[in-house]
């Protein structure tokens, strides 16, 4: 064999991959390996802050079931629990207990695990931090395979929440018997795969739970390694490391979606700017100004590819109280009449500061440079003020955000109440915006019992916000997720990556 | 008495030091912008919720009785439970800070094993085109950060030529036998080289990324050290004596030329392992840099 420069640099690199072992691209897909974008830091989903982070909600729905399952669209569905609803006057609620199901470690699933968990996130003393929706039940019992509970206080929305954050079922024998640092070393529940193995900041390696009530996942062993880089995903999918990914950029998902498996869907997040009732913002022409003087179509085409779905209220089209006859249009003729209205123009403009995260969100800062422009247009000059997200929640909470701020706001069961209430509604620590019109619009929402009513009312809160221009909604995110040739991913509406939705071509 | 007393002064002004880093660290994390409980708020939460979690956290209490609160667990062995990650704090460092280590180490040496012989190769060629040519691979060594040298090196050995892995620390099928978290050095002492092959698979691409900036200062160093003692006495006599190039450089010149760049490598070590935290990331190798979420 003639020795050359080539052959050498071939040899080197085969005797490298025989020494080191060549990564899993020329491997078949026995064990499914997901490049995930977070990391896992506890086992529990029921207390703590990860119990209220939505982006690892996928890996503990891997390992546990949530009383009700959330379908791909959103929508409920039977899980754990068959059939739920409340008596005629709303003063209980009732619960059917799904039977012959089995936690991992084999012993049988019952409605007393059921009640137990209800009782124990409605206690303060776990530290749930969804202690106020649980706490709306009391004295939880089981009757046969059903769970009774008195409602304390009325809440549309508390099924709802058996499918959102901390709505999960753990085994109350198991639990009480390793306590809370011995679950968090072996976490068992009721879901589509079992943990066989946490490196903590590494990975976690599934096992598939052949008993799983819904069928058994088609892959048999998943690993989720956490890969909290995007570049370092990008990498990890493109050299055949990883099997599945997501949120990369979209331009790199663009360029990678032709050699690999690529679905971008619509996810329950949204970008929106807060406006605060202060300063120059308690001026009705100004904020209508500033909200038809935004392009989103075009701000959405030209900085996210075109991954996103423009949106004129905080519903989005999978929510329940989503009106698509309200529309804000993009008119920057009108939006210069109003500011005219109230003496401003390009010459004269009217100012004030916008707050945003720089790289939180794909093209956050982009997006604001590109909104101030377009203002700029028409005679609003705003001062951009980059800070962290951290800050964003304290001075929100300390009602105290700049007169604008962009933000992103999930909102997963698709409740009007879990979007536009809580950001909206004076009194919750989560709105900047105090009217008292508002105020009195949303109160008898809370516990209307008539669910049409309520709904009805939502869209009506909804368009008096985008009349009044109270909020800017700016776009529905679209969630990037590229897979192996032969992989395919059902992508969930709630941002949630579940294995046991991926199967073979 | 002398040493004792030495060790006593020594000790004293250690723990003076930290009892500061401490103050430091504890009051600056409280008063940056941030608040934990606002941070882990659901929709919906109400004022009453912040207040009963503020408190269940005793982030109710003031700046000076929350120090006292920790550092009285602290002196007690308790460095309290993490928030986020429910384990006790201690555990979390200690398992992790055996990977950031070993990293830490295996990027010194690359750096050594590259800085030295780039030195060598620069004073045995002084004055010609080689010397030029490792100035500016020095240059160039040195002025790119080594998260960017990471991002080369996960395309060029990652992606291209797939030959090392280019995240986390381990293979997750493996079945490891470990009882300390130095995977590195117990593979060994197990003689499991299988082991001990993947872990090196692992820690390469990261270690080098690490070790490439180093090496361009050892390197600099290094040469201009060489260069020096190349101008003394007793190397002119050791060529007067007929010995080679070669021989002169390794065996004469660089026992003296080497010692400023050991006390260098000493401090650099200790900045080393506090600079590994981007580059843990990037590689999703598990040391403490990636407990950042």
């Amino acid at each position: 064999m003639k020795l050359n420069r080539r052959t050498l640099l071939r040899i080197s690199v085969a005797s490298a991959a025989i020494g080191f072992g060549l990564p899993a691209r020329a491997q078949g897909i026995d064990e499914l390996v997901i490049a995930y974008n977070v990391n896992l830091p506890s086992w529990d989903p029921t207390v703590g802050p990860s119990a209220v982070n939505p982006t690892i909600q996928g890996m503990y729905q891997s390992d546990f079931d949530q009383f009700i399952l959330q379908q791909p669209d959103l929508k409920p569905a039977p899980g754990l629990l068959t059939e739920w609803g409340w008596n005629d006057d709303k003063t209980q609620v009732w619960m059917t207990v799904r039977e012959g199901v089995t936690w991992h470690d084999g012993s049988p699933f019952t409605a007393e695990d059921v009640a137990w968990n209800l009782a124990r996130v409605a206690d303060p003393a776990t530290g749930s931090p969804i202690q106020f929706v649980w706490g709306t039940l009391a004295n939880h019992r089981v009757e046969g395979n059903k769970v009774i509970a008195d409602v304390v206080q009325f809440d549309p929305t508390i099924f709802k929440w058996m499918y959102f954050l901390t709505g999960y079922v753990l085994p109350k024998a198991y639990y009480e018997q390793v306590g809370a640092e011995g679950f968090e070393a072996a976490p068992i529940g009721t879901g589509p795969y079992m943990v066989e193995k946490f490196e903590r900041n590494a990975f976690v390696r599934l096992k598939a739970n052949a008993n799983y009530w819904g069928g058994k996942p088609e892959f048999e062993t998943v690993t989720i390694k956490f890969v909290t880089d995007a570049a370092a995903r990008v990498a990890e999918v493109e050299s055949g490391n990883s099997h599945v990914t997501l949120e990369v950029p979209y331009e790199e998902y663009d360029r990678l979606k032709a050699s690999l498996t690529g679905v971008a869907a619509p996810i329950s997040d949204i970008g929106m700017i807060f406006l605060n009732d202060i300063e120059v913002m308690t001026d009705p022409n100004v904020r209508k100004a500033a909200a038809h003087a935004i392009d989103k179509q075009t701000i959405i085409d030209r900085l996210l590819s075109g991954y996103g779905v423009r949106i004129d209220t905080l519903e989005t089209p999978e929510y329940d109280a989503y009106d698509p006859s309200i529309t804000v249009e993009y008119n920057p003729e009108k939006a210069m009449e109003l500011l005219a209205a109230s003496g401003y123009g390009p010459d004269n403009p009217v100012k004030f500061k916008i707050q945003t995260t720089k790289g939180f969100k794909p093209k956050d800062y982009e997006m604001i440079q590109a909104i101030v422009g377009l203002w700029r247009k028409v005679g609003i000059e705003a001062e951009i003020e980059v800070y962290e997200i951290a800050k964003h929640y304290e001075l929100r909470a300390a009602d105290q955000l700049a007169p604008a701020a962009f933000y992103n706001w999930g909102n997963s069961v698709g409740d009007p109440t879990t979007s536009t209430g809580f950001a909206m509604f004076g009194p919750s620590p989560h709105s900047v915006w105090d009217g008292q019109d508002l105020i009195d619009m949303i109160g008898p929402l809370w516990g209307e019992k008539d669910e049409a009513r309520r709904i009805e009312g939502w869209k009506a809160v909804s368009r008096f916000i985008a009349d009044e221009a109270l909020v800017i909604p700016l776009l529905q995110y679209v969630q990037p997720i590229l897979s192996a040739p032969g992989v395919v991913v059902t992508p969930h509406a709630s941002g949630a990556l579940l294995p046991h939705l991926m199967k073979r071509a | 008495m002398q040493l004792f007393r030495a060790v006593l002064l020594r000790l004293a002004t250690t723990a003076v030091t930290l009892s500061g880093v401490a103050l430091i660290v504890f009051v600056v994390i409280r008063v940056v912008p941030g608040n934990p409980i606002a941070m882990m708020l659901p929709p919906g939460a109400t004022d009453a919720d912040i207040a009963r979690l503020t408190a269940q956290y005793g982030l109710d209490k003031a700046i000076p009785e929350q120090f006292f609160i920790w550092a009285s667990g602290v002196l007690h062995g308790d460095f309290g439970v993490s928030i986020t990650a429910r384990q006790p704090v201690l555990d979390l460092v200690l398992g992790r800070l055996p990977a950031t280590l070993e990293l830490s180490i295996m990027a010194l040496v690359i750096a050594c094993v590259l800085g030295g012989a780039a030195a060598l190769t620069g004073t045995r060629g002084r004055g010609t085109g080689a010397e030029a040519a490792i100035d500016i691979a020095n240059g160039v060594a040195l002025s790119i950060p080594d998260f960017l040298w990471g991002l080369v090196l996960v395309l060029l050995f990652g992606v291209l030529m797939p030959v090392f892995h280019i995240s986390g620390r381990v293979t997750p099928s493996l079945d490891l036998p470990f009882v300390t978290n130095f995977y590195l050095f117990e593979s060994v002492a197990r003689l499991r080289f299988d082991l001990w092959a993947d872990i090196v698979s692992h820690m390469f691409l990261p270690a080098l990324a690490l070790a490439i900036p180093l090496a361009a200062i050892i390197g600099q160093l290094l040469k201009q050290s060489l260069k020096e003692t190349m101008h003394l006495d007793y190397v002119t006599l050791a060529r007067t004596k007929g010995y080679g190039e070669n021989h002169v450089i390794l065996r004469e010149a660089l026992r003296n030329a080497v010692l400023p760049t050991l006390t260098l490598v000493g401090v650099q070590f200790t900045f080393l392992i506090g600079g590994t935290v981007i580059i843990e990331r990037l590689f999703s190798y598990e040391g403490p840099g990636e407990h950042g979420d």
